[in-house]
């Protein structure tokens, strides 16, 4: 088990491991959002009080989800990379840091348009809306804190501590829409009821959010192995890519 | 289909101005990000080939291509 552990760990193990991944998972990222888009704009059915406003679901839950997992992620490799000391870990935090602030950035901008037509306002200070503003700026905290350190070892340490801080933010984003009386509609899915959509609505919803995460998973596979190359350019090892 | 004419489609039932905008941000930040990155990877082994290069002429015998003296003691300095 650790041996494992630490061959993954392992720069090396993983530029070449990845590189044989990441031609698939971008062609499966482009498969499932171009079904995925094609589907939801086009065949799904008018929501019957939303009308085709409600299309814009398609992109706003898959941009909300995947700027919450990339949080945890985030997280858990600040916690690796402050525990075992992996570098790779925060090799890792350092790429999907800008990934998951662009994320935070589509759900609020796509969540503000849907707002105008569907509540006459494009935006409201409450819970749900309030902690995902939270969230980009705990997303542009740690990009900026990071490159505000002169040695990388200290920005590393201290994005990871701001990182598993602000980790509490996602359990109050989760639950904001039960706790707090708040305009947003709740959870579309939930992992102990069936959705309250018929299928034709939330099959392609389901789509587009694998195609995000897969779309997530090759992004970061390719800039993590662009991190190895710049950080760790004078290994003998990398060098040797070269030829 | 849910539309019956490519009109009524870009019209999206009166929606036009917010579903078209939230699309439309939201697949320019994946495609322009998948580019980014692309080409960010090209760029960093484009700099390993240079560099490489470098080390190899750096490592070719005097004699063959005789450039510039190099004081002795102070080769290490360069690297």
């Amino acid at each position: 088990m650790w041996d494992v552990v630490h061959r993954l760990g392992s720069p090396r193990t993983f530029y070449t491991i990845a590189g044989r991944w990441q031609p698939w998972l971008w062609a499966l990222a482009a498969l499932l959002l171009g079904t995925g888009s094609v589907w939801a704009l086009l065949f799904a059915p008018a929501d019957y009080q939303q009308g085709d406003s409600f299309r814009i679901l398609y992109v706003h839950v898959p941009a909300a989800i995947l700027a919450q997992s990339c949080f945890v992620l985030m997280a858990v490799a600040g916690a690796i990379f402050l525990v075992w000391r992996i570098k790779l870990a925060d090799m890792v935090a350092t790429v999907i840091a800008p990934f998951g602030a662009a994320m935070t950035g589509v759900a609020l901008f796509s969540g503000s348009v849907w707002g105008v037509p569907t509540w006459g306002t494009w935006w409201v200070w409450d819970a749900r809306l309030t902690s995902m503003l939270i969230q980009l700026f705990l997303y542009l905290g740690v990009i900026a804190l990071r490159g505000a350190f002169a040695s990388r070892d200290g920005g590393a340490r201290a994005a990871s501590l701001l990182t598993l801080v602000g980790v509490i933010n996602i359990p109050i984003i989760k639950y904001s829409v039960d706790w707090w009386n708040t305009l947003h509609q709740p959870a579309t899915f939930t992992l102990t009821q069936r959705p309250a959509m018929p299928a034709e609505m939330w099959l392609p919803l389901a789509v587009m959010v694998l195609g995000f995460y897969a779309y997530f998973v090759a992004l970061t596979l390719t800039r993590t192995r662009s991190e190895i190359l710049r950080r760790e350019g004078r290994k003998r090892w990398v060098l040797e890519l070269g030829s | 289909m849910a539309f019956e004419s490519l009109n009524a489609f870009l019209n999206m039932g009166g929606y036009a101005p917010y579903v078209w905008p939230a699309w439309g941000v939201t697949l320019a930040v994946l495609v322009g990000g998948g580019l980014q990155a692309v080409a960010e990877h090209r760029r960093r082994l484009r700099e390993l080939r240079r560099r490489q290069r470098r080390a190899a002429a750096d490592a070719a015998p005097r004699e063959a291509a005789p450039r510039k003296a190099v004081p002795r003691g102070s080769h290490d300095a360069r690297a």
